[in-house]
């Protein structure tokens, strides 16, 4: 996120004279005006007033540095000579040789090594400094119209291989810079001095349509940095429901002006602005927004309980109330549980102890945990998992994966299997699911569930061929040979006789059936 | 060095000789000898341009990461940060600065801004009391960086959230100035056309600034005849979907950042078995790619189920000794058939070629019998794969997909979740309320409340929505622009559809039909997909008139605005190709994406998002 880019400063003395000029002028015209234009002090906070330019070193400065950079490069004829080795040709770094992030790395750690060194005192070598190329032109340079003289020059001389003929770009100087020495610049011009990196006093800009006028050129512009530059001079000069409403009906100012409040960390004003702009929801997630840098859980916690009150959407206010149930249900959790498996009473945890604290996790983690620790908890508890389920409407489906990937890991298969187990109204027991059982089998084989518990969801995999595929990846020959015996399938299981142990009970089973008359088998 | 950069239509090479000088200029400003402080971000865009020995030719001594605190001693006259204009680093120079006086007195200290210097940047020093410490403030325009013979990037990341969320149009100011440096080195470009408000607004800004500088004339016979300027946003579903093309699955699985790909240590220890494992590398090892490589420019843009045969093809020229050699591996996950590829840089390693092979051709039969149980990755792959194409063909678009649902019940990483459902709704025009509902829901559940953030970002994107009108007008411009071809020719391409095996990337298709027979012809279409459609004209002084030889190829700019995947820029070199098109085409771009890194861009704190 790049905020917006400035304008330049030109350091060129003469301009920083002139530039002083034109501020004490402008103080003068500023006393005049205020006698007379009273009803601009509307738009005018002049307690805030002071001369607001780009650029505001003084030629003493300018001097100061002049007179440094002279003594630096005197300097220069006393300098180290550094006699860095030669770089190595092979680096297992990640980084091609001679890259420069890989060069960054290397010189900044050779330089820990000199460091370590001792030091000894410095012998003044004599470094010549290199000749400064005068030749050719550097995109800058035409761009900013630094050509000297304004002549063509070819880019031939400074690109070896190039044939073609190039001449200065159209680039080359605009209109307006001739315009340099002219003091009275119209609000146009003036967003055109600042998109050239030049300095421009926005100060005499003073009445409220001045100032939206230089906005406007400012937006027409598409400078994202005049654009800015304009408005923090109107955020300065302008009260703050003026500013608001004019913004309002200049979208693209309004934008960027957010994002400058934003870039600048200035929450309060920034939901000042969205509020005055009815842009509610806007603010609700701004609001929330910040709770993710509130590292303390109760202040957390207290925070997100303070924003159930913002005017969120419908269905964000109902995600919002569940985060702050979350967190609240979670901060007890873990009080409850740490001190359980501090006391060593509790074997659950003395056998698998916990590696995090639950704080801040997921809802479906939190469900997964509690699936663990507290499964066979009475409904009424903050950590049972029917509770959770009940208080957050999990969806089925949620929280039988859920469960069952929690069970499974502790390898409490009878849990699993009481989580499929449905009675009807007769009192027969069946297998429901609402999840594939392909899925399931997944679960359990990754927790690697024995065959004797794969079995008795593989046989309940609906698809036949997903069946029997599943079947033999997992050695459940019984499933094998019955699908197949079910589907008639005599070439297959036939085909199947020599996967199975030679003299095993399976292939005693295949031949029986092999050799049944009543099958009728379809090959 | 770079001499892969001048064997295009265009020579690329002239911008980044530009560009060179200028930063040699530059240095040479800061006389004396030099440390330079990098914001880290920087040293990927700027390794296209220069290496380091350009920098030491300069006196460049040390070179020392940003970072907070005090600076690194070295004993150099000048100090030079190398920024990007962002407050926070303002902070981290300030800091630096401060703790120097303390301890040195006479080094100089520079700023060099990339891309633009910084009213609010250099505010926030004056601020920090630092702004009087620094001899030369100077920006280093950096706009369009030169990425291969026929590809320019901005290298700006964050160009789609600041156009598309947050409405800030800097990056498209840059892009207008980058296209105007363009112009200037290779000529006026006569014809512009753009689709969308990003595209309206950047040829507004060319044409504006060329009146600015009306007077003098461009003298350089134009290279390019004509400028397209495409936003991301009429085209949301390219990227969402996963690319089939060999450069663009190795970016969708290790990602592709400035040009370098980053492998894992481990995929260069397969070699050496038995030996001791002392001696392996640690640390990932990064591999540049471009068309300087003959092999890899031969391959990379061939559909992954064509490159086997390729490489095959290459081998038994290269050599055929090690034919037998792992023939014994069955299953190559998709992660091992991309891992071959270092050996690449060294195609002269015989063996290279054959390595691979074995893998793609697993991966190629794979997808034609779709499998059975989803475990391994390559197995994950193809479901995935499935359900996009499902999606890109219409099917069930309406309803909550099982697939998406398995997903988040397995917790897999949110960002897949995130661009599945993101397709779903482009290509049903929106969700339906309930179906909406329903997936914010598992996901917050799932992946966290703090998610809705992100959730919201994404609507205001456009990416994710509910449906408001009953009329999905996504079958008809499926229709109108054959996005789905049903016979994708993967092998012998004589479409684009084969970069997405089977979806041919609407943006393309639009350049395509630009070309021939024109956009009238799709009136109706461009009236459906967002922002405006435009063309606008920009003389030429009469002696640059090119007088085209009979046959001649035209060129085009396309700049995608917010973002290109490299199966799109595959998709354009096979128009480039093709014999009968008369069109060759040069692409430009604020930032190469991939599904995955543009959703990332439009996360609020994405780091958070691992569970």
């Amino acid at each position: 996120m790049l905020i917006s880019k400035t304008t330049q400063c030109s350091y060129t003395p003469t301009v920083h004279r002139y530039q002083k000029e034109i501020q004490r002028q402008d103080v003068y015209h500023f006393n005049n005006m205020t006698k007379s234009k009273a009803d601009e002090e509307d738009y005018w906070n002049s307690s805030k007033f002071k001369a607001f330019t780009f650029d505001d070193e003084d030629d003493e400065l300018i001097r100061l540095k002049e007179s440094r950079q002279a003594v630096n490069s005197i300097q220069r004829l006393v300098e180290e000579d550094d006699d860095e080795d030669d770089v190595e040709k092979v680096s297992w770094s990640g980084e091609p040789v001679g890259s420069i992030s890989w060069s960054v790395k290397e010189t900044a750690a050779s330089n820990q090594r000199t460091d370590r060194e001792p030091a000894f005192p410095k012998i003044p070598t004599d470094t010549p400094s290199l000749s400064k190329s005068q030749s050719g032109y550097s995109l800058s340079s035409l761009f900013k119209g630094k050509t000297k003289g304004g002549n063509f020059q070819s880019f031939t001389d400074t690109l070896s291989d190039s044939s073609i003929r190039l001449y200065a770009p159209e680039l080359r100087k605009p209109k307006s810079e001739y315009k340099d020495y002219v003091s009275d610049w119209s609000p146009e011009e003036t967003i055109q001095r600042l998109q050239q990196g030049k300095t421009a006093p926005l100060e005499k800009f003073r009445s409220l349509q001045d100032k939206l006028l230089l906005l406007d050129f400012a937006v027409s512009a598409h400078d994202g940095n005049v654009i800015t530059a304009v408005l923090i001079y109107l955020k300065r000069t302008l009260s703050k429901e003026v500013l608001f409403r004019e913004l309002e009906s200049r979208q693209t100012a309004l934008r960027h002006f957010i994002h400058y409040l934003t870039e600048t960390k200035d929450q309060r004003l920034l939901l000042e602005l969205l509020r005055a702009l009815g842009r509610t929801e806007d603010v609700a997630l701004l609001q929330y927004k910040e709770h993710l840098s509130i590292a303390d859980e109760n202040k957390r916690r207290d925070f997100l309980k303070s924003c159930l009150s913002l005017p969120f959407s419908a269905e964000d206010s109902a995600h919002v109330q569940d985060h702050y149930t979350l967190l609240e249900r979670q901060i007890i959790i873990e009080a409850t549980d740490r001190q359980a498996e501090r006391g060593g009473k509790v074997e659950i945890f003395q056998k698998f102890p916990r590696r995090a604290s639950i704080l801040n996790m997921p809802l479906i983690t939190t469900l997964y945990y509690c699936c663990f620790y507290h499964y066979s908890e009475p409904e009424g508890t903050y950590s049972s998992p029917l509770n959770i389920r009940q208080a957050f409407k999990i969806s089925e489906k949620q929280y039988f994966v859920t469960a069952l990937a929690a069970r499974a890991k502790l390898k409490a298969w009878l849990d699993v299997d009481a989580l499929f187990t449905s009675r009807n109204w007769l009192g027969f027991t069946r297998k429901k699911s609402p999840l594939s059982f392909q899925r399931v089998v997944d679960v359990l084989q990754k927790n690697s569930a024995p065959t004797q518990v794969l079995q008795d969801y593989v046989g309940l995999v609906e698809d036949p061929d997903m069946r029997i595929s599943l079947a033999q990846k997992h050695k459940c020959h019984d499933i094998v040979i019955n699908t197949y015996r079910d589907m008639k399938d005599r070439q297959q299981l036939l085909g199947y006789r020599g996967k199975v142990g030679r003299g095993s009970a399976e292939e005693r089973k295949i031949d029986e059936l092999l050799n049944n008359q009543q099958i009728r088998w379809k090959n | 060095m770079a001499a892969h950069l001048s064997y295009g239509r265009v020579n690329l090479n002239i911008l980044r000789e530009a560009a060179r000088k200028e930063l040699r200029e530059f240095l040479d400003k800061c006389a004396g000898s030099k440390a330079i402080v990098w914001d880290e971000y920087l040293t990927g865009p700027f390794g296209l341009i220069a290496q380091y020995s350009l920098l030491k030719e300069h006196e460049v001594e040390k070179m020392f990461t940003l970072k907070s605190g005090r600076l690194p001693s070295a004993d150099v006259k000048n100090i030079i940060f190398f920024v990007r204009p962002r407050l926070e680093l303002m902070d981290i120079i300030a800091e630096n600065v401060f703790s120097e006086d303390k301890h040195h007195s006479s080094r100089d200290f520079h700023i060099l801004f990339v891309p633009r210097r910084s009213m609010l940047c250099e505010q926030r020093l004056k601020e920090q009391g630092v702004l009087g410490s620094f001899i030369n403030i100077d920006e280093y325009i950096l706009d369009l960086i030169p990425y291969d013979g026929d590809l320019l990037s901005m290298e700006y990341e964050s160009a789609f959230r600041e156009c598309y969320l947050e409405n800030d149009q800097t990056s498209l100011y840059h892009t207008a100035k980058g296209l105007m440096t363009l112009q200037a080195l290779y000529g006026t470009i006569p014809q512009i056309y753009g689709k969308g408000d990003c595209a309206r607004h950047v040829a507004n800004m060319m044409l504006r600034m060329k009146r600015e500088f009306a007077g003098t004339q461009n003298q350089i016979l134009p290279v390019f005849d004509t400028l397209l300027l495409l936003d991301r946003n009429v085209d949301l579903l390219t990227p969402l979907a996963t690319q089939l093309t060999y450069e663009g699955l190795i970016d969708e699985i290790y990602g592709i950042n400035n040009g370098y790909v980053k492998l894992p240590p481990e995929k260069f220890a397969q070699k050496k078995q038995g030996e001791a494992s002392k001696d392996l590398p640690t640390e990932p090892k990064k591999l540049q790619l471009n068309s300087a490589e003959e092999l890899y420019a031969e391959i990379r843009d061939k559909n992954f189920n064509a490159v086997g045969a390729a490489l095959s093809k290459k081998a038994k020229i290269i050599s055929a000794a090690f034919e037998e050699r792992h023939n014994a591996k069955t299953v190559g996950e998709i992660k091992q058939f991309v891992s071959q590829l270092p050996h690449m840089q060294a195609a002269r390693t015989p063996c290279f070629p054959t390595l691979l092979k074995n893998e793609i051709q697993s991966l190629s039969n794979n997808s034609r019998q779709y499998p059975v149980s989803p475990v391994s990755a390559s197995e994950a792959f193809f479901d995935n794969l499935t359900v996009e194409q499902e999606f890109m063909t219409g099917v069930d678009t309406d309803k909550v997909n099982t697939y998406i649902e398995d997903c988040i019940a397995q917790k897999d990483p949110l960002i897949k979740i995130l661009r599945l459902v993101c397709m779903q709704s482009v290509c049903n025009n929106g969700l339906k309320q309930k179906v909406l509902d329903y997936y914010k829901r598992e996901i917050l559940q799932t992946y966290g409340y703090e998610h809705i953030l992100t959730l919201n970002n994404l609507e205001k994107g456009g990416l994710l929505k509910p449906q408001t009108s009953s009329r999905n007008n996504y079958p008809t411009i499926r229709k109108t622009l054959k996005l789905w071809m049903e016979d994708a020719n993967e092998q012998n391409p004589n479409d684009i559809s084969y970069v997405y095996s089977g979806y041919a990337p609407l943006s393309i298709r639009l350049t395509q039909v630009l070309a021939r027979p024109g956009w009238r012809s799709i009136e109706e279409v461009l009236k459906m997909l967002p922002g405006p459609h435009f063309e606008e004209r920009q003389q030429l002084p009469s002696g640059l008139h090119k007088k085209r030889q009979q046959g001649e190829n035209r060129t085009t700019l396309v700049f995608f605005l917010g973002g290109v995947t490299y199966a799109e820029i595959a998709a354009l070199r096979f128009l480039s190709q093709m014999e009968d098109s008369g069109m060759e085409y040069i692409i430009a771009t604020t930032k190469l994406v991939n599904g995955t890194t543009w959703i990332k861009s439009l996360m609020d704190r994405p780091e958070s998002q691992t569970p």
